[in-house]
């Protein structure tokens, strides 16, 4: 094995960042472990939308249908069928992917911008479907009271079973994306005529890829609605779909970390800025005005800039 | 009391009188898309900027004959200057880079706007007065109609009838067709495309100021109405064809019909419905009723 005389470095950073993970709970006061778990939901949740953007070049502007529909399967069954959790969970999930079959069916006719629209368009569909659907959904009102059950039940407890999916989910985004099909997704992206000349079935590969950001996206909000103990209908609003765009794109939507990384800066500085002032989105403006401006590439490709330079340097 | 031929009546002009003013709006956004290729999620936010200033001129000119009026100007010279700058400042950076920062670019606009204007006139929901010898109804023979909203209809109207003159009989206008279908053949003609860009987009964002102003005595204007407005649009520029103004006139009187008639037919589903039949037209016609195939 080429790695096992010295592991490369991003094996040293990985490690650091599990070892760092799983000593959250033992280390940090309870708000430290409920900020985690939301950081690692959220993280979950660009790096899955950021298989179409980074990696397929699709600009999906609806992503928090999944997510919301993850989220409403799980809690909708728990609470109004009293499922049990080991049910309604992967029932959500489910649903989502589905849900993400069908809308990517139409929408990878697309491309570009008008992909963008379309995605957007089922996105509030969704919306207007959670909103209105008040015997189902709970409306305007949302659904609380997600019964969790007792194992779970303790902040710490639920930090690890989230940290325990999450982990399993990003793994196997590592491998869809170090995959064959991975490196078939990225040339569709490079250039899609290019791929269907040399037999690449163009729209399947961006379906499959649908599916599974879709799929996780879907998992991300079970996990949450579990995590809230509760679903509102701002989770499917158009919004929350620009807030996961802003996420990959301040981490860098061409490292395959970056978007986890963009979560928890997001969200990290959403929470410090909430403590002093009510004009957040001002903040979130501005920075992304600076992203867009100063660091095109994001912070992780910041980062690997800075790397870059300081290797030529050497 | 719904078979009633006069409610009928009433609810086709509600919906014709929403349609008339979300046209207007919906029309910038339409123009800018097609030419720009810049999907502006701002327009609701500039919408939401025509308001409040109609709103604040209104109470300075309080005593002023014809006040609305100037302050209707007032709206759509102040968006078409706001726009000048944003242009000149940001947004022509951004036209050769993804369509994602361009996306986000416009949601960043709508973050900002939407603070900078709750900053200044706060969270409430402030009321235009109807404009002298408009507050009125109309005696239409059959029932009386308040009388803005007929002349939300005749406005509406009259711009589609302005910008179809402008964009097909005028060198202008060829100009605007032209740069929909092919840039860079633009460019090699000689003409200064960036010049292009940045009229299309201060007029589109015009647009949206004058549709704030005309809206703010019916809606009155609050934070958060900027989100309503932008997703209306959005589904009228979708289901009439990107791009197209007779797709965006035709978008826009479905889009107020349905609203009209969606609450007698499937009563707190009407929403719903708008999103399905714009979903259904997506699915059979993705560029649109009366838009152009993308080209490949």
């Amino acid at each position: 094995m080429s790695t096992a005389r010295g592991a490369p470095r991003s094996m040293w950073i990985l490690a650091a960042v599990l070892a760092a993970l799983l000593a959250v709970p033992a280390a940090g006061s309870l708000y430290v472990t409920y900020l985690a778990t939301e950081i690692l939901i959220f993280a979950l949740f660009a790096l899955a939308f950021n298989l179409l953007l980074g990696y397929g070049g699709l600009i999906s502007f609806g992503h928090a249908a999944y997510f919301a529909i993850g989220a409403y399967g799980c809690a909708v069954l728990s609470v109004k069928l009293s499922w049990p959790l080991a049910a309604a969970f992967p029932a959500g999930v489910a649903l989502a992917t589905v849900a993400a079959a069908i809308i990517g069916y139409f929408c990878v006719k697309l491309t570009e911008i008008y992909l963008a629209i379309l995605t957007l368009a089922f996105g509030q569909l969704v919306w207007a479907v959670a909103f209105k659907w008040s015997a189902v959904t709970g409306g305007d009102t949302g659904l609380i009271g997600v019964p969790v059950p007792a194992w779970l039940d303790e902040p710490a407890q639920f930090y690890y079973f989230a940290l325990a999916i999450v982990g399993a989910c990003v793994a196997l985004l590592w491998v869809v994306v170090h995959s064959a099909f991975g490196r078939t997704l990225a040339a569709t992206r490079e250039n899609a005529v290019r791929a269907e000349f040399v037999g690449i079935h163009v729209k399947r590969v961006q379906l499959v890829a649908f599916v599974i950001s879709g799929g996780i996206s879907g998992i991300a909000g079970a996990l949450h609605s579990i995590f809230n103990r509760s679903v509102f209908v701002e989770s499917a609003w158009w919004t929350q779909s620009a807030e996961v765009l802003i996420m990959a794109v301040l981490g860098g939507i061409h490292s395959f970390a970056g978007p986890a990384v963009g979560a928890a800066a997001l969200i990290l500085l959403e929470r410090l800025i909430r403590d002093v002032t009510e004009y957040w989105p001002t903040f979130l403006g501005a920075i992304l005005l600076v992203v867009l401006f100063v660091f095109p590439t994001g912070l992780a490709g910041m980062a690997r800039r800075r790397a870059a330079r300081s290797v030529e340097r050497a | 009391m719904s078979g009633n031929p006069v409610y009928f009546f009433i609810q086709f002009l509600n919906g014709l009188s929403l349609g008339m003013n979300l046209f207007v709006i919906a029309a910038g956004l339409t123009l800018i898309l097609g030419v720009l290729r810049v999907l502006n999620f701002a327009h609701g936010a500039f919408f939401l900027i025509g308001g409040y200033v109609t709103y604040f001129l209104v109470d300075v000119l309080a005593r002023a004959p014809g006040a609305f009026w100037l302050a209707v100007g007032g709206a759509t010279a102040a968006l078409a200057i706001f726009a000048f700058v944003i242009e000149r400042l940001f947004l022509r950076h951004l036209y050769e880079r993804d369509h994602v920062y361009q996306l986000l670019f416009t949601f960043a606009l709508v973050l900002l706007i939407g603070d900078m204007l709750k900053a200044g006139w706060g969270t409430n929901v402030l009321s235009v007065p109807y404009p002298t010898g408009f507050d009125g109804a109309t005696n239409l023979g059959i029932t009386y109609y308040p009388t803005y909203r007929l002349l939300l209809c005749v406005i509406g109207f009259v711009t589609a009838f302005a910008l179809w003159f402008v964009v097909n009989r005028t060198r202008w206008g060829r100009v605007v067709r032209a740069a929909t279908q092919d840039r860079e053949m633009l460019s090699a003609l000689g003409l200064n495309v960036p010049r292009i860009y940045m009229l299309v987009f201060v007029t589109g964002s015009a647009l949206a100021g004058l549709g704030g102003a005309l809206a703010s005595p019916v809606l009155s204007v609050y934070p958060g109405l900027d989100a309503q407005i932008i997703v209306e649009c959005f589904i009228i520029v979708i289901i009439g064809g990107l791009g197209s103004l007779g797709g965006a006139f035709l978008g826009a009187i479905i889009l107020g019909q349905l609203t009209a008639f969606g609450i007698l037919l499937v009563p707190a589903f009407e929403l719903v419905l708008i999103y399905v039949m714009m979903v259904g037209v997506l699915m059979f016609r993705p560029w649109g009723l009366l838009g152009r195939q993308e080209a490949r």
